[in-house]
């Protein structure tokens, strides 16, 4: 990862160099970070940092699967284990860490594994299979990673632990304590003070452990994770300069002992300490880029500060956790009724924070950690930082106390002042700022920082962030569906009479009446629905350049009958339209003429064809790959899925137009994840994912829950898509609503799984309102009139529209462009 | 059927446009009748999306102004005048009025 964000940051760099990547494992760089996710149903690809494709596009020689065996430092060569030579001028070590084996006899037998790549995964996945019992080996940050990886493989998982205390680097007693009782309370065994001093077989299962208390556990694999050792053998056989304890000795440079050569990440040690988090090596990275150039920067060392979620726990760390230091006076909280511990370590005097342990509430972190960064002075009382406010009123932290140096997002290295760079620039919003800065996009932990400093950049600036539909209301598109459903307004008339002015316009027309058919899903064509909708929503099509129309009918999942397909070329052929398969598995035919449609959608219904929606923002399709009936690898009938998918949720009116995909497998065939709504088989059901998107800003879909039952699927997206309905603003796709939502996924799924507002039952029945009320509204209008009175080209004459002309290409038509138009000599097809 | 009689009220769709064919002109018909006016005609062709499309654009109010948005690319035309706010064109407008059951084109 480190190694990867060097090449990155020296290729868009003004500096020009020759680079050579030297890569022992046999695929490109990837995210260790999430390596857990691989369980989750992530595949490889989805961890990858760096291409072969991305690094041939930046001219870097990569090269994969083949150890760096020796430096040759007098002659400057790398020399690999394959018997390849690179000569360089500067060489990187970035060669990162292994996992610590402790050297128990019998630790190097079958099923006794480690936990550190990909691979290893790979290994964890094969022996877990079918089996119970699975036991960490280590108490800290990665084991209790690793132990949830474990659990989610149906594992009963242990953790054993040589120390008395899980993560012991990061917490002191009392929180190390509290994160033990509630790790436990999720199913999880831990084992602490635990030497274990043989692996022998098993006699039930396939090993034994041995303490030196004379217990004894069982399991069926071991996994190991007691810590990283420093990959410095490379350094060590050329004489490099190492540390006491393992680690390859580098200066504020980065530089090694050798002038030409630096070291980076998890491989270098600075002051005999070694840096296991990412941010900081990615800031070594980045110092040692900056020494090939003229602006040079340093490594001085890095805040360790940690905020994370461990088995869905929340744990903070800020500096010195413990209160080690002399001076150190410490506030203790801790709730036993709600599981939750707290310390802040202060200075004598009481006005700095010296270091804080958090487990079971993270939402102090953010502002004791910018006490703490920022050496800032603490206010009086200091104590009610971490206490819970008993009137509703906490010490915030101003945002306006910030200096400008202050690291707002530490992922992507933003600081205050880069924020408030951005918004002299013109962002007025939290997601332009985002958009802008890419602060937040990294682990999202800053989220409700950076809102912070943004308001209060906003606010002291005089600027009132207008959150208006339009000019005709003063009230968000949220407030107006909330007013709509409160006082069960069913018109746009009494609408606007009552809460608006005016006669409305092309903003808030069409959201008032997407609203109205969110809540009443009364037929779109009904007489005081027509002049709120766009001209696609009003004639039931997509118009297109030349005001002709395009008609899509609903192909469920992509299945359709041999009949069906030739009813689409037959009414093709007729109506002389232009024929193309969309990107949604369906038949997209154009050309047609408003006063043609009505008797289009006559044929196409006769063959059971219903309205695809495509004009609407509603749910346009639900993609899916032929799945386990016909694929060699499926695990779950997709197309099936799909299809009771597109049926349950056709005609749902949104904020915006969504789209699903169903997936077989974890290949993912479908591209799932680039839907709104994304499903994918795992062998014990459906994994969904929620809020993804192409186009535009493509955005991949976050997972939400994994194996669950079609019953319980169902449930979460009624409830997922409904409180969409319900809150996001007008024509804002989902990924943009979840980026908005403040408190993000982990609050979508405290509102969808946890019911954290009580309104669950309401989104479902709501949901279950629109899907009783569905009609086919093509179905429907052609069988009125009344309905189909503005689908003639004149209200007095029979004649055709003289400018709709077509010309033929590859055998099909299309519109005749402005040119042609003037030459008659060209044979307009008609 | 006399001269100026252009269509019948029924032809018409409240709050919204209908298309008719005057002396080989297309004429957007928007019918409002809860406005003093109730009933305006602009061209149906659109200057900027080149196409006859006007007549099937939304109605609504820019201040005072009663608006038609074209269902192209939204650019909002004056019903009264024909002007377009956003940019230099301008819709013909057309006299037209109604007379009992009948929309008529006053000459």
């Amino acid at each position: 990862m480190v190694g990867h964000h060097y090449v990155e940051t020296l290729v868009k760099s003004d500096i020009n160099a020759d680079i050579t990547i030297i890569g022992g494992e046999t695929r490109p760089a990837y995210d260790r970070v999430h390596l857990s996710e691989v369980f989750d149903g992530k595949g490889p690809e989805d961890l990858a940092m760096g291409s072969r494709e991305q690094y041939e596009e930046w001219g870097v020689d990569a090269h994969f699967g083949d150890f760096a065996k020796t430096i040759d430092r007098d002659n400057q060569k790398v020399i690999t284990e394959g018997g390849q030579a690179f000569a360089y001028d500067k060489l990187v070590l970035a060669t990162g860490s292994y996992p610590f084996i402790p050297p128990i006899p019998g630790h190097d037998q079958e099923h006794c594994l480690a936990y550190r790549t990909i691979d290893d995964l790979a290994e964890i996945k094969a022996s877990a299979k079918g089996k119970k019992i699975g036991v960490v080996v280590g108490g800290g940050l990665l084991g209790l990673e690793c132990a949830n990886a474990l659990k989610n493989l149906g594992l009963e998982a242990h953790v054993v632990e040589f120390a008395p205390g899980l993560m012991g680097v990061q917490l002191d007693d009392g929180g190390s304590e509290m994160l033990r009782r509630k790790i436990e309370a999720l199913g999880v065994n831990v084992h602490t003070s635990k030497a274990t001093q043989k692996i022998v077989k098993g006699d039930e299962l396939r090993l034994k452990m041995e303490f030196a208390d004379e217990t004894e556990l069982e399991t069926d694999m071991i996994v190991f994770s007691a810590g990283i050792r420093p990959y410095d053998q490379l350094a060590r056989d050329a004489d490099l300069k190492v540390g006491e304890r393992g680690g390859i000795e580098i200066d504020y440079q980065c530089k090694t002992s050798d002038e030409n050569i630096f070291a980076i990440g998890e491989c270098a040690v600075l002051g005999n300490f070694i840096y296991g988090l990412v941010a900081p090596g990615y800031r070594m990275a980045e110092a040692a880029v900056s020494q090939l150039s003229e602006d040079r920067t340093s490594f001085t060392g890095a805040d360790m500060s940690t905020k994370l979620k461990l088995l869905g726990v929340d744990v903070g760390s800020v500096g010195d956790a413990k209160g080690q230091a002399e001076d150190s006076r410490a506030f203790i909280y801790s709730d036993e009724r709600n599981d939750v511990y707290k310390r802040l370590n202060v200075s004598s005097d009481g006005k700095k924070v010296l270091g804080a342990t958090l487990v079971g509430d993270t939402e102090d972190y953010d502002t004791l950690l910018q006490y703490y960064l920022n050496d800032m002075e603490l206010p009086d009382s200091p104590e009610n930082l971490i206490l819970p406010a008993s009137d509703g009123e906490k010490p915030a932290l101003g945002a306006d106390a910030l200096p400008m140096g202050a690291t707002i997002c530490s992922c992507l290295n933003v600081s205050k002042g880069d924020v408030v760079e951005a918004i002299d620039g013109g962002c007025l919003t939290v997601a332009d700022v985002k958009g802008c800065t890419k602060a937040g996009s990294g682990c999202g932990g800053c989220a409700a920082l950076l809102k912070n400093v943004v308001d209060a950049e906003l606010n002291s600036r005089g600027l009132e962030v207008n959150t208006d539909l339009c000019e005709h209301f003063s009230h968000t598109r949220q407030e107006l569906f909330t007013i709509a459903q409160a006082s069960q307004i069913q018109t746009f008339d009494e609408l606007i009479e009552k809460h608006g002015h005016g006669k409305g316009c092309d903003i808030c027309k069409p959201a008032v009446a997407s609203i109205m058919a969110s809540l009443w899903n009364d037929h779109v064509l009904e007489s005081d629905l027509v002049p709120l909708q766009d001209t696609n929503d009003t004639f039931m099509a997509n118009m297109q350049k030349d005001g002709t129309y395009s008609v899509v009918p609903r192909v469920p999942g992509g299945e359709i009958l041999p009949d069906q397909l030739i009813v689409l070329g037959e009414v093709a052929k007729k109506y002389n339209l232009y024929s193309k398969i969309t990107g949604g598995q369906r038949v997209d035919l154009f050309g047609a003429r408003m006063n043609d449609l009505p008797n289009i959608w006559g044929e196409l219904i006769d063959a059971g064809f219903e309205t695809g929606h495509a004009y609407a923002k509603a749910l346009r399709t639900v993609k899916s790959c032929v799945g386990s009936t016909w694929c060699r690898y499926g695990v779950q009938d997709s197309v099936g899925q799909a299809i009771d998918l597109e049926n349950r949720y056709k005609g749902l009116r949104a904020p915006h137009k969504f789209k699903m995909g169903v997936s077989g497998c974890t290949r993912e065939c479908a591209e799932a994840q680039s839907k709104d709504i994304g499903v994918i088989a795992t062998e014990n059901g459906w994994n969904l994912y929620v809020c993804g998107n192409g186009g535009m800003k493509p955005r991949h879909a976050d997972l939400f829950a994994t194996d669950l039952d079609t019953e319980t699927l169902y449930k979460y997206i009624d409830r997922v898509l409904m409180f969409y309905v319900r809150t996001a603003d007008r024509l804002q796709r989902t990924s943009t609503w979840l980026e908005n939502l403040e408190g993000g996924l982990d609050y979508l799924k405290e509102v969808v799984i946890e019911d954290k507002l009580g309104i669950c039952a309401d989104l479902e029945k709501q949901m279950q309102h629109v899907i009783d009320t569905y009609q086919c509204e093509w179905k429907t209008a052609i069988n009125n009139t009344e309905k189909l009175k503005r689908f003639r080209q004149f209200v007095n004459s029979e004649q055709e529209d003289s400018n709709v002309l077509f010309v033929e290409e590859r055998g099909q038509i299309r519109p005749a462009t402005e040119t042609e138009k003037q030459r008659p000599e060209l044979k307009a097809v008609v | 059927m006399t001269n100026n009689v252009i269509c019948q009220t029924r032809d018409l769709v409240e709050n919204s446009g209908v298309c008719a064919l005057i002396n080989n002109e297309q004429v957007a018909l928007f019918y409002l009748p809860n406005t003093e006016q109730k009933i305006f005609a602009v061209g149906n062709w659109d200057p900027f999306g080149k196409a006859n499309v006007m007549s099937r654009g939304l109605i609504g109010s820019i201040g005072d102004e009663l608006v038609v948005f074209s269902p192209l690319y939204k650019q909002r035309f004056s019903l009264a005048t024909g002007q377009c706010l956003d940019e230099d064109a301008a819709l013909p407008t057309y006299n037209v009025a109604i007379e009992n059951d009948d929309v008529v084109l006053v000459s």
